[in-house]
């Protein structure tokens, strides 16, 4: 149990990048090891390593987990950051699918065809200003307290900032009028871990360029 | 004063959950074969005309703007997996502890994948379905498939985690029903899975929910399609 988190994915941020993210809030350390080529992808599948022939995939505990969700829950119980019961976990959960539908839009935007690029961006900024922005500030101006659920940092408030600092990539004016929303940005960005994770030279990826997306079609063919 | 508190509170917890959405299988099947299988009784309110769907919105029911929604417990719910996370612990169908939680999470994720693949077949152009359901088989036959049978096959219980019905187990066995009605010879390599089908299958309350005249819903024809891109304003 005492082994340090090992990371298996490529370089870049994609579907591992909410795991580093909560793991460095959560203080965690954790290794990576990472995917360079198809052939080592496919020597992982060989090995049995991937119950769904998929990475992300952390070896965590003695298990080999597959599925985003279920290694961000595993972490979040582990390191208490998934609210003190069932009622706070289904908020927690809420929150944290809705930071997911929005973060999968803006995740797989490199992926667009150009043609359709414009209209995606004009979709996620809509979404963004109209749907998922409001709906988070709400929740924050309904009890007035320092985080989303139950008075205490979860993972729903680190899956949030995370995307906050996505949408604030794209376009930093989208996040101008909800200024609980930059408040919370603010407040666990200067927590001793994430204001860590947040500097140079920590495990947390950068924005994924053209030659990101090559090596990732490379490996993954598609 | 205390009584009154606490039948209140029993009263609001002992309410039927109600779930929102129109009357087809969507994203809310999953939910109500979870709460069946469970044994608890619910109510369902359909969404019939776009403007009903615009009235849950103007309420402030729905945080996303979404349906699934299930008022459950003094909450309105959104979110799938938030929905089917809270029915699951609060019936027990979610493991003993963090690991077996975990391997469900897993499990049921990898279900979810394969399944969101299929209920996106209806809306998928005509000139692209033969080889999205291709690549449907090859994936149910060469992934998903043999990764359950092995986790069967590995310990040799009778579900998939802690030797306990758990809501991996209902999942899973929710979409082999769908698998086979798309081709049933999907299912002819894996004699665990066909076993936990019909093991499962035959627990009473799912017995009940498989039977007509239950809340489960039938596979979208052409008019539940067309309803649902009226109401969901889907060109």
């Amino acid at each position: 149990m005492a082994g340090k988190p090992k990371l298996h994915y490529f370089d870049a941020r994609g579907r591992m990048e909410a795991i580093r993210w909560l793991l460095a809030a959560a203080g965690a350390e954790f290794e990576e090891k990472l995917i360079e080529s198809s052939e080592d992808l496919d020597k992982l599948r060989y090995d049995g390593s991937l119950v769904f022939q998929q990475v992300p995939m952390v070896e965590i505990d003695g298990m080999k987990l597959v599925q985003t969700r279920a290694i961000l829950n595993y972490i979040a119980t582990k390191y208490d950051l998934y609210g003190k019961d069932m009622k706070e976990r289904a908020l927690i959960d809420m929150y944290t699918e809705g930071v997911a539908d929005l973060g999968e839009m803006i995740m797989l935007l490199p992926l667009c065809p150009p043609d359709q690029k414009n209209t995606k961006l004009t979709l996620i900024r809509e979404r963004a200003t109209n749907c998922y922005l409001p709906a988070f500030e709400n929740v924050l101006k309904s009890h007035r307290q320092d985080y989303l659920v139950g008075n205490k940092l979860s993972k729903a408030d680190i899956h949030l900032v995370e995307l906050l600092y996505y949408v604030e990539e794209l376009d930093p004016s989208l996040l101008a009028n909800f200024p609980l929303l930059k408040g919370l940005k603010t407040r666990v960005s200067n927590l001793p871990a994430v204001k860590k994770f947040l500097q140079p030279g920590s495990q947390r990826k950068l924005p994924g360029g053209e030659k990101s997306l090559e090596r990732a079609r490379k490996i993954f063919k598609f | 004063m205390i009584k009154y508190y606490r039948n209140q509170e029993t009263a609001i917890m002992a309410g039927k959950p109600k779930l929102h959405y129109f009357n087809g299988r969507g994203r809310m099947e999953c939910i109500r074969w979870l709460l069946a299988a469970a044994g608890v009784e619910f109510e369902e309110k359909f969404i019939e005309q776009p403007e009903d769907l615009d009235k849950l919105r103007n309420d402030g029911s729905l945080m996303f703007q979404q349906v699934p929604m299930v008022e459950i417990d003094g909450m309105k719910l959104v979110q799938t997996r938030a929905i089917l996370n809270y029915i699951a612990t609060k019936y027990n169908l979610y493991g003993k502890d963090m690991k077996e939680r975990a391997l469900i999470d897993m499990y049921s994720e990898g279900v979810e994948d394969l399944g969101e693949m299929i209920m996106h077949l209806p809306l998928c152009p005509p000139d692209q379905k033969d080889a999205k359901i291709a690549q449907i088989k090859e994936r149910t036959t060469n992934r998903y498939f043999p990764a359950f049978e092995k986790v069967l096959k590995n310990h040799g219980q009778d579900y998939l985690v802690g030797n306990k019905l758990s809501k991996a187990d209902i999942h899973l066995v929710e979409l082999l029903y769908y698998v086979e009605e798309l081709d049933p010879s999907l299912l002819a390599n894996f004699p665990l899975l066909k076993g936990l089908k019909a093991r499962v299958s035959s627990l009473p309350a799912v017995k009940k929910f498989l039977q007509p005249g239950s809340q489960r819903k039938p596979p979208m024809d052409e008019k539940n399609l067309e309803e649902a891109k009226r109401i969901f304003r889907i060109k």
